[in-house]
Formats: structure tokens, sequence, C-alpha cells
């Protein structure tokens, strides 16, 4: 009984992880800009795409699968930073909202159109074959422990970065007060930019990550829609919170799974939302703003 | 060009507020009366399309447009009226009674979603009402006794009061008077206290408060009105598929959905009905366009890429909508050749912070 439920637990937070991923990817970007980006998971499939490419067409290794997806998919960022987003700001949020959303449909379909990648499901190879950890009667799966060292890498790595790196210093200030950051000599613009590739490369390790689970198809992104209620629940604008967020989303979902009738696992994760925004409205880790006149 | 110099305060809510208008909109009527009359099955059919998605765009124009409230779960309003529709319908009841109570019963659940409105805003309004729609779809798809889940419901055509409405004509002049009244019903409101009211709260909810705005009535009302149209529209959509099942009114639905809003013009009852007829017709140009594209350009992704082009082109370069489109073509006209570039430039905006330090 205590088995399983340590053994599920696992699986829900090795799952948690990546919801966590692509959460911290719109965190980023909303702490930022402000702007809720609705492409994410399907920014998090063309990096899957990517390191589909790396790794089987030309059969690189796995880090350089890694490294060349990510680099690739900051640009990719940058890129719709520069040439979509940023002729909209100052627009109303719902209507960039639209905008990414169209961001959105234009990638899934253009993944379609490139040959080689189409509408078909592909698996990417990993070094995490299909092995078993077992310690006393639990069984873990190698490639959930992969995954959850992964992300606490992934993480540390961000923490440092924001904490100690100029650049990492610099998004933080500009996500806390972009007039004062432009006063103090920060290009605001282009740390932006620069959020939005930093997020696309958030989105891409998470799209690496989950691929052994969901493989690579067309429509893998639309796990951002689960992602969602993750960075909610943490309260949109926290770092910590959307990994908080995304652990828990995880955790239930695994759990409902198993112990709740079969239809509950699809809606644990907006069940739990709507029970999160009813009594906090601004999520766990979100900060109570009084509107001041 | 014209000027209205009124003379009396009943000119300031008239519902036209020049006789031209009355001719032109006279005009269109006569048109749309007299289509089913030239046009053949197919054309007629998409006809059906347009208008119920009208019905459901004025509904959603309401609440996004006019209330600045958002939604992303408005697949969920058309859902409830579409099975309100269908079970109503298999248990013999006349089709008078139950299209208001598809409305009624969509109303209801509005209410419930703009309960949370009321403490939410912005994105985490739009996250809530998202996953309402998951969970209704998911509540439709496991409640098989009352649904029939994944085998959907089949619908039997319309029977108005013993007589059946065989023939697309006559389900046309059904769909076109709901959706004149919808339109009559929806402009009276906005000239109302009630319209004014939903308008000072998208305008500003804090101005709107200190000026006696009651916030909680007048949201709850909003989304409560908006789903009962998109509850009628439900219905009619049901009867016009004949075949409903969950997966018709997922996440992706209410995306269409709102993409009608933002096609046609934020804040225009006419850009809702626009953007409902260029939803339809937008699928019918692709298909054409396939056959001139090769294979894997023209395949299934074609749809979403153009579709996602067309929404973002029309937010960077035509944020109006197709509404503001016509009405820069007409003042064009009407000024010719006084028309400068700048007249309906954006105010200078920027970005407005939803954090507040």
């Amino acid at each position: 009984m205590l088995n399983q439920l340590l053994q599920l637990s696992v699986a829900g937070v090795a799952q948690g992880c990546v919801y966590a991923l692509v959460a911290l990817g719109f965190v980023l970007i909303y702490k930022a800009t402000e702007t809720v980006n609705f492409a994410q998971g399907d920014l998090m499939m063309l990096g899957a795409f990517f390191a589909l490419t790396a790794s089987v067409t030309l059969g690189w290794p796995y880090w350089a699968t890694i490294l060349f997806a990510l680099s690739v998919m900051a640009v990719v960022g940058m890129l719709l930073e520069r040439l979509v987003l940023r002729p909209v700001l100052g627009q109303p949020a719902f209507t960039v909202v639209m905008i990414t959303i169209g961001v959105g449909y234009v990638l899934r379909g253009v993944v379609t159109m490139v040959p080689g990648w189409g509408t078909d499901t592909y698996t990417l190879p990993t070094p995490f074959s299909e092995g078993v950890v077992r310690l006393g009667q639990v069984i873990f799966s190698v490639q959930q422990l992969a995954v959850i060292g992964m992300t606490t890498a992934l993480c540390i790595v961000l923490y440092v970065f924001f904490r100690f790196a100029k650049l990492g210093v610099a998004m933080q200030a500009t996500s806390q007060n972009q007039l004062a950051a432009a006063y103090m000599g920060i290009p605001v613009r282009r740390v932006n930019m620069l959020v939005w590739g930093l997020s696309a490369g958030v989105a891409t390790f998470a799209g690496i990550l989950l691929a052994p689970v969901t493989f690579v198809h067309s429509n893998m992104g639309f796990i951002g829609l689960k992602a969602f209620p993750a960075a909610v629940v943490g309260g949109f604008g926290s770092v910590p919170g959307a990994i908080v967020g995304g652990l828990i989303i995880g955790l239930v979902e695994a759990l409902a799974g198993f112990y709740l009738p079969e239809g509950f696992k699809d809606v644990a994760a907006y069940v739990v939302v709507l029970v999160v925004l009813l009594f906090k409205p601004s999520g766990i880790f979100g900060e109570t703003a009084r509107k001041k006149v | 060009m014209r000027f209205i110099f009124k003379t009396r305060y009943e000119q300031d809510i008239a519902l036209f507020s020049h006789p031209g208008q009355v001719f032109w909109y006279g005009l269109l009527l006569a048109v749309l009366l007299a289509l089913p009359f030239g046009l053949d099955e197919y054309v007629m059919s998409q006809l059906h399309f347009v208008l119920i998605y009208s019905i459901v765009g004025l509904g959603l124009m309401l609440l996004v447009g006019f209330t600045g409230q958002i939604s992303l779960g408005h697949a969920a309003f058309l859902a409830v009226g579409a099975y309100t529709e269908a079970l109503m319908q298999a248990r013999g009841v006349p089709f008078f009674v139950s299209l208001p109570s598809a409305a009624l019963l969509s109303a209801a659940l509005g209410l419930v979603v703009g309960l949370p409105a009321l403490r939410l805003k912005g994105i985490y309004l739009a996250i809530a009402t998202l996953a309402f729609n998951v969970i209704v779809e998911e509540v439709i798809t496991r409640w098989e006794s009352l649904t029939g889940g994944n085998s959907g419901q089949h619908l039997k055509p319309i029977v108005l009061f013993g007589v059946p409405l065989g023939g697309d004509a006559a389900f046309y002049y059904l769909c076109l008077a709901l959706t004149v009244l919808s339109l009559l019903a929806l402009l009276n409101l906005l000239r109302s206290p009630t319209g004014r009211a939903f308008v000072a709260i998208r305008d500003s909810e804090i101005s709107a408060s200190c000026m006696g705005v009651n916030l909680a009535k007048y949201k709850t009302l909003s989304f409560a009105i908006s789903a009962a149209l998109t509850g009628i529209g439900g219905a009619l959509y049901a009867h016009k598929v004949t075949f409903i099942s969950p997966e018709q009114f997922t996440l992706l639905q209410s995306i269409e959905l709102v993409t009608i809003v933002i096609l046609g013009g934020i804040g225009s009852l006419h850009g809702a009905v626009l953007g409902a007829a260029f939803l339809i017709v937008l699928p019918q140009l692709i298909a054409v366009a396939k056959d001139y594209l090769p294979g894997n350009v023209g395949g299934s992704g074609l749809q979403a890429v153009v579709f996602g082009l067309v929404l973002i082109g029309f937010i960077v370069f035509e944020p109006l909508g197709l509404y503001g489109r016509w009405l820069k073509v007409r003042t064009w006209f009407e000024l010719f050749p006084f028309y400068r570039k700048g007249m309906f430039r954006r105010q200078k905006s920027y970005m407005k912070s939803e954090r507040l330090r």
C-alpha cells in the first residue's frame, strides 16, 4: 500500500517536473512582459522536433542534441518576441493572448508541413533506457528518476543564473520594474527578447524530457494546457510557485488516475486550479496586489 | 459626410440614428429574406452556420467586447445548449419550450461561472473558464446514462407548433429570425442603463464602481446573458449538425468562438456577424487553395497555419477587425479626397500593468 503510494508519487513528480518546466516558461514570460504565452506548449513541441532531427537524422549524441535544440529554440523565441509580440505591445492583455494562440496554431501547422516531421509520431532515443531501480519492494523507472534529476539540475542552473549572473539580475530587475530598470541602464527591450529566448529554451528542455513518455508528435504541445493550471496554482508570476504548482498538479493527477474512477485523471488539474482560485484568487505564491488609484 | 443634428433627447437612444440606416438595413433584411430562392443547398447550409455562429458571436461579443471579461470556455455553454435541446427533444418536449430551456440552463451555468469572475481578473479568469470548459466536456463524456457519452446524441428535425420544419429554407428563416431577435435584444440592452454599466466596467472597473455600478451584479448578468445566447446558438447548432458528441465542444471550439469576436472587431455588434461569416468562409477558401499547393504544404496543417496567420495578421495590422476595416473604407469614400492616414490610429497606449507597486 505504502509502496504503491511511493511509486505513484515518483511517477507523479516526474510528470509534474515536465509541467513545472512548461509552467516556468509561462512565468518567465509573464513576469517579464505580462504576456501569457499560450504557445508555450507548441514551442515545447517544436523544440522536441528539433531534438528529434539532431538525434535521429543527424545521429548526434544526446547532450549535443539538447544543446542544438536549446540554441535553435532560443533564437526562435527571440524572433517571436521581436516580430510578433513587440508590435502589439500595449494592446489589451486579451488581444495579446489571442496572438499567442495564433502563434500556437501556426507552429502546429508548420510542423506538419516540414518534410520528415509531418503528422506522424516519433520516438526520441535517450540514454536512459527502460531500466528500473529496485529499492526494497519499490520499483522506480530510470526514466522517471532521470527526468526528476535533470529538472533539479536545470532549476539549480536557473537559480544560479538569476542570482549571480549579470544578465539574470538584469532580467529580475526588468520584471520587477521596467521603468526603474531602464533608468539603471538596462536595455529593457533586449532583455525582454532574451527572456523569450530563455523561456523557449526551458520549454524545449521540457519537451526533450517529455519525449520518451508521450513520444514526439505535432499535438504534444497540448500538454501546455495542463501546465497552465500548474502556473496558476503556484501563482502566475512566481518562479518557485511554478515549480511547486507543477509538482502538485503532477502528483494529484497520478493519484487521481489510480484511486479515483476513470475520467478524473484528465480533469484533476482543472479541478485543483478551480479550488485554488476559489480560496486564493492569485495562487499559492501569488502576491496579493491591491489596486491603488 | 453626414452630420446628425440632434434636436431631441430621444434621438440619443434611437435604434437608428438616421433614415439612411433604416433603408440600408431594410434592404439587407429583404435580401436575406429572398436568399433561399436563389441559392443551392450547399451555400444554404453554410448560411445556416453563419447565422448560428453569429448568435454565439453576439453572445461572446457582449461579454468580451462590451463587458471586458475574458472567456475561453464558451464551448461549454454551446454544449449545454446543444445537449439540453437534444435531450428535451428526445423526451418529446416541443421546440418552443426546449429552446428557452436551453437558453435558461446555459444562463444558469453562466451565472455560476460568473461568480468567480467577481474575484478573478484577466488571465486568472481565462484559466478558470478554460478549466470549466474541460470539466464540462469531461462530465458530458462520462455521464453516459444521460448524454450517451462518446456515442453522442442524434436529433430529429424541429417541429414548430405541430408543423415539421423540413427543408433548408424553413430552418434558415428560423435561424434568421433568432439572429435578428438577438441583435435587437442586444441593441436595446446596450442602449439601456445595464448596457452602459457593462461598457463602464470594461473601460475601468474602479471608475465604474465609483459611479455606483454594482460590479458583482453586472458581471454575473453579463455572463448569464452571454451564456444564454450561446445556449440558443448551441440548440440551433445541434439541429444543424443533427449529431452531437463531446468532441465538438472542446477548448479548440472555444478558441474558435473567441476568434469570431477578434476577427470581427472587438466592441461592435456588426463585428460579431462579420466575424462569424469570415470564420465560415475561411475553410472554404482554404479548401479551394489546397488544390494549387504542393502535397506536404496542402496537408492537414494548412488550415491551422492559415487560421493562425489570419489571427496574428488581424491583431497586428487591423486591431479593429473587419468592421473597423469597413469603417475605414467608408470614411475614405465619404471624405474623399480628405482622408488622412492617421484618422483611425490607436491612441498612443502604454503597457497597462496588472501588477501594482
